[in-house]
């Protein structure tokens, strides 16, 4: 039973980081039509930056983590506007192009960071609650996936009051629809790209600190990794559906969970295989709108 | 006729590198409707979406004496030009009072005037549009063109698969609408064309192969159907 239990709350922790990875790629696909292979670079950044504020502050203070927390999503914001302004703006309708650009960003990115902050893995340390766990049904849950949880679900609360409750929000939903009958209603839609770029990389800022938290290192390459389960997640749920992306984050890192606990080690294996039934039984994904 | 608000010169538009609207040239009075007629493919709506920037275009398009052919969209709707699309074009997953909201662009929007033509849709503010009636949606999307001050609206289609009496009401509000503001409408409905339209530009392959008044097309039963293809009594 506590094993069981363990298992689940592990892969609620997992699936609330790839649904802040998750978010902001399935909105920027959904409104733009760009799969953004750059997102993962915006992770490691804000992991980066995250890090050496909390170095410079104290890295087992609650002060220190907060802050990161604060500037990994600033971090990931600015990176992310920069790039759609950038890098993506000047080859609009130009989706493969845009793609290419996005998959050279993230190489190039990695490879500056290397240079930046070694090829080698920083061990990473935080309040000392994280390291800490709390039984639940007798499990020993450890807290860091509290945290995530916390994190996740703030991040969804924050992102549907901003796409129900502000105009933003509306031209962004309008947009994911048919982007071409908003620009008709006199928007200028590619604002709201830079916008949703921007939010999404907020939410992979954030989802970069916490990862460098829970996995307990930071390093170049730690973006691409949490990169690949985002987009499994991302088209298991629907590619554009905000809502699809919270529910496959959930379901995909619980079954890997589940598999890896239970079906030794598999975990891996059946994301994948969870990935070729979604796309061979519902191409469009759990939430999202047929072609 | 009165000075033209609209002007379109040697318009020509494609499609993913298909050419689909060969070299158009006409003029929209600043007063009442024009028709814009021809037979299916021939090259109506992509006109429309070529004088609004929706497809690639060349040529030289004036509204009101101004180019806006070099004009992204927006911009061009933004000068008043409103837009009511071939398919209603609604956003499902909003509401019908958030459809609304994203069309005003001006500080007091027509809400009262909208609210008079459509009653119906005050009462469906908080319906997702997805699950309206297409006459319904239909009346969302020409409700949208009319919530600011145009100079000029691009209708395409509005009566397309709606019941005779959603057709009918579509067509007083166009009527209405047409008292405040000049209309383009690209309409396959001969009889909504003979009640609404002042004059008619017929548009063949790409070309306009025939301008003059409405009522001298549709009255002529030999010239409707050498350009339409049909009679304006059986299409109607």
């Amino acid at each position: 039973m506590s094993t069981l239990v363990l298992t689940l709350i592990i892969g609620l922790g997992l699936g609330a980081l790839y649904f802040l990875v998750a978010s902001g790629l399935s909105l920027i696909y959904g409104l733009m039509g760009v799969l953004n292979f750059a997102h993962g670079a915006f992770l490691s950044l804000s992991a980066f930056v995250g890090w050496a504020v909390a170095q410079a502050i104290g890295a087992d203070s609650w002060g220190g983590f907060l802050l990161s927390i604060l500037v990994g999503a600033v971090v990931g914001a600015v990176f992310a506007a920069l790039t759609e302004l950038a890098l993506i703006r000047p080859l609009y309708e130009r989706h493969i192009e845009q793609v290419l650009v996005t998959v050279g960003l993230s190489f190039a990115a990695v490879a500056l960071f290397d240079g930046i902050w070694g090829t080698d893995p920083i061990t990473v340390r935080g309040p000392v609650w994280l390291s800490r766990t709390t039984a639940v049904l007798g499990a020993s849950i450890p807290n860091k996936y509290w945290v995530l949880i916390i994190a996740a679900v703030v991040v969804l609360a924050g992102l549907v009051v901003f796409l129900r409750r502000t105009r933003y929000g509306m031209i962004i939903r309008a947009g994911v629809e048919n982007r071409g009958m908003v620009t008709a209603l006199g928007i200028d839609v590619r604002r709201s790209f830079t916008l949703v770029f921007a939010i999404g990389g907020a939410a992979a800022g954030i989802g970069g600190v916490l990862a460098m938290h829970a996995m307990t290192y930071v390093s170049a390459g730690l973006g691409g990794t949490l990169l690949i389960f985002a987009f499994i997640v991302t088209v298991v749920g629907g590619l554009g559906s905000l809502t699809g992306a919270a529910i496959a984050s959930v379901l995909v890192a619980v079954l890997q969970q589940v598999a890896n606990t239970y079906l030794g080690g598999t975990g891996d294996f059946i994301v994948v295989i969870l990935l070729a039934v979604v796309l061979l039984v519902r191409p469009a994904g759990l939430m999202g709108k047929a072609a | 006729m009165s000075a033209a608000i609209l002007q379109v010169r040697n318009l020509r538009a494609s499609i993913a590198g298909q050419q689909v609207v060969e070299d158009v040239s006409f003029d929209v009075p600043a007063t009442g409707i024009t028709a814009v007629l021809g037979r299916n493919g021939a090259g109506k709506t992509s006109t429309l979406r070529g004088i609004l920037g929706l497809i690639a275009r060349r040529g030289e398009v004036l509204l009101d004496g101004e180019r806006i052919d070099a004009l992204r969209t927006h911009r061009i709707v933004q000068r008043g030009v409103g837009y009511v699309p071939e398919e209603r074009e609604v956003f499902a997953g909003l509401t019908v009072a958030e459809n609304l909201a994203l069309a005003e662009r001006q500080r007091d929007p027509r809400r009262e005037f909208v609210a008079q033509l459509f009653p119906d849709l005050a009462a469906r503010r908080d319906q997702r549009a997805g699950t309206l009636s297409g006459g319904q949606q239909q009346m969302v999307s020409v409700a949208r063109a009319l919530l600011n001050d145009n100079r000029l609206l691009l209708v395409d289609e509005p009566t397309k698969g709606l019941a005779p009496k959603i057709v009918t009401e579509v067509a007083d509000a166009l009527a209405e609408a047409a008292t405040t503001v000049p209309i383009l409408l690209v309409e396959q409905n001969l009889e909504v064309v003979r009640r609404l339209a002042d004059q008619a530009i017929v548009i063949a392959d790409g070309r306009v192969v025939h301008t003059g008044s409405a009522s001298e097309i549709l009255d002529d039963a030999d010239l409707t159907r050498r350009l339409l293809g049909v009679s304006a009594e059986e299409h109607s």
